[in-house]
């Protein structure tokens, strides 16, 4: 029983920085059908920024974020309207192979300064643990968690009080009517993809602490987090959620298979629609 | 015949006669070892390209075949205490017909879904198989890798040599296969697929069994291949056959040189292989040769992505069309 709770808890708590970065994939792939294959690499490319602000100003990785959420922000923007926008036929194909080039640039660039050696992000939250109905939850995960939550209810209310989120979400269900009510689409997507690196970024503090990485990690963590936004449903940031947190409890394989016994009863995912699709 | 149908005609005699006395001409090592990896690059873009090509379904996952078809050639011959030597050649079409099994309920599965998730699903098979290499330590060794019988009796120049007949006949039979669906009512039916699925199925195609029978075929030569390239190396570990580069670099050839075409996943890994085994060979270490990588890649998604073959094609076409009318 301990057993169960203890593996449901850390279970919750790792699944909130999956959803975490998932719901920038999720979120990217609704606005603009595009499968953002570079997400993982994206979220090692700003494990490796903290790593490299916390070393040299000391700073906690916890509040590089201050620092590098913008930075990846920025980026996000620069490289849809560099790589994705020129896209004229066949988008949702082409980006995946655009944005997995990316990943590998990205792998390439980090490899060359950092070396492939692995590295974990240092804090004194990342070791020390508190006692809970008699069994260890150490704080990162609560912190990890807590940061999660912050951002996912941050970008909730950005999508459904605001009027940004508004155009996004009608640009979400149909890209042309938006246009025709006055959307401005092609913004909208470039703020979208800039959020969903941003919240890579996030997710890479948390995984830089919980876990060692080097530049390669970002295969690992790509199939999950695919696998993951499959589960949930393409575009859906619900499912994508509920995904995130009901799968890294269990090792990768059964996770596999589980997503294997998804597909076979349900391809469209737990919570997608079934779409009429050409590619 | 016109003459440029002459002039294609004798350049594909040309082509076909220096591959088969490449390694007389060129026999040092350093240039077989490239012609091998080249060769076995053609082999792979063109039977990818069946899928990814005819079909219109973008599979990020071959390399699991290319895997399959290693670890299958590996155990085979240790199992069997086959003799180093041209004996384990004889067991890679077993390789190709296991990877055939496995590409069948692989493709059972992910077929369910299309473009996009069908991309991300074959990622994920990817990666389950190299967990299964991994994690499977009693029967592949695990982390630690699988040795192939290693045949000693082929030293200094001549080692390179069978290897590079058997990649040749490898990518020939791809070739051959590409070239006959091409002209089948088969191959119709997938190219009917790939422009319009629910509208094929509506005109009579038997839209599932093709796309499975696609996937299929594109997968066998992959696996054969992949069992010939563990045997040349003659060791193998899970993440370097079950390599996401290995997956996309396929797809690379196969764009750049001109997607669904017989000629451009040829001319894509001519291109490109020699280069990358340059860059990897000069930056290795230093993974700089990841982002020349990403930057001919994107390069060629963003200014070419039709491929060279079809742009030159049009531009050939607009020229005779010039002469025409004058």
């Amino acid at each position: 029983m301990r057993i169960v709770l203890e593996a449901a808890v850390l279970g919750v708590l790792t699944g909130g920085v999956y959803a975490l970065m998932a719901s920038g994939l999720t979120l990217i792939f609704g606005v603009m059908r595009i499968i953002n294959v570079g997400q993982g690499a994206l979220v090692i490319l700003g494990a490796y920024l903290s790593f490299a602000l916390s070393r040299s100003i000391h700073l906690d990785p916890f509040l590089t974020l201050i620092v590098t959420m913008p930075v990846m922000f920025l980026l996000g923007i620069g490289l849809q309207f560099v790589f994705i926008r020129p896209l004229k036929t066949d988008r949702e194909a082409l980006s995946v192979l655009i944005t997995y080039a990316i990943a590998l640039g990205i792998e390439g660039v980090l490899g060359f300064f950092f070396t492939t050696n692995y590295i974990e992000l240092r804090a004194w939250y990342e070791t020390a643990s508190f006692a809970i109905f008699g069994f260890h939850v150490t704080w990162v995960y609560v912190f990890g968690f807590l940061l999660c939550l912050a951002i996912l209810g941050a970008l909730f209310v950005l999508l459904y009080r605001t009027s940004f989120g508004a155009a996004l979400r009608a640009t979400m269900l149909n890209r042309t009517a938006a246009q025709l009510v006055g959307v401005d689409v092609d913004r909208v997507s470039a703020l979208a993809f800039g959020i969903g690196v941003a919240t890579a970024a996030a997710g890479g503090v948390v995984f830089g602490v919980t876990n060692a990485f080097n530049p390669g990690s970002h295969y690992d963590l790509i199939s999950r987090l695919l696998s993951i936004i499959v589960l949930g449903g393409l575009g859906s940031l619900r499912g994508a959620i509920i995904a995130a947190v009901i799968s890294p409890v269990w090792a990768s394989f059964v996770f596999f298979i589980i997503l294997v016994l998804v597909l076979i009863v349900r391809p469209q995912g737990l919570y997608g629609v079934r779409v009429r699709e050409r590619i | 015949m016109s003459r440029l149908r002459v002039l294609k005609r004798v350049g594909l005699l040309a082509a076909i006669v220096i591959a088969l006395i490449l390694p007389l001409i060129a026999p040092d090592p350093s240039t077989t070892n490239l012609a091998v990896f080249t060769v076995m690059y053609i082999g792979l873009a063109t039977s990818w390209n069946i899928m990814g090509g005819y079909t219109g379904y973008i599979s990020l996952g071959h390399a699991a075949f290319f895997g399959f078809g290693a670890y299958s050639l590996g155990l085979l011959s240790n199992h069997l205490n086959v003799a180093p030597g041209y004996a384990p050649f004889l067991l890679v079409p077993v390789a190709g017909v296991i990877s055939g099994l496995v590409a069948v309920l692989i493709g059972w599965i992910a077929l369910r879904t299309r473009a996009a998730t069908f991309v991300i699903v074959t990622i994920a098979f990817m990666f389950m198989g190299q967990l299964l290499a991994e994690n499977l330590v009693k029967l592949t060794g695990g982390g630690a890798g699988l040795g192939f019988p290693y045949p000693q009796q082929w030293g200094g120049d001549f080692y390179n040599t069978p290897f590079y007949y058997a990649m040749l006949a490898l990518a020939f039979l791809a070739l051959a296969t590409s070239w006959t669906i091409r002209r089948s009512k088969f191959g119709l039916g997938l190219l009917a697929i790939r422009d319009d699925e629910d509208k094929a199925l509506a005109v009579g195609v038997p839209t599932r069994r093709f796309k499975l029978a696609a996937f299929t075929i594109s997968a066998i030569p992959v696996g054969m291949i992949g069992a010939v390239y563990g045997y040349y190396v003659t060791y193998v570990y899970p993440q370097f056959v079950f390599d996401p580069l290995i997956g996309i670099s396929m797809v690379l050839m196969v764009f750049l040189g001109g997607l669904g075409t017989l000629a451009g996943p040829v001319l894509g890994a001519l291109l490109l292989e020699p280069a990358q085994l340059q860059f990897a060979y000069r930056f290795g270490a230093s993974r700089l040769y990841l982002v020349f990588y990403a930057a001919v890649f994107l390069l060629v998604m963003l200014f070419l992505p039709r491929g060279v073959v079809p742009s030159v094609q049009e531009l050939l076409q607009r020229r005779r069309q010039e002469l025409a009318s004058p």
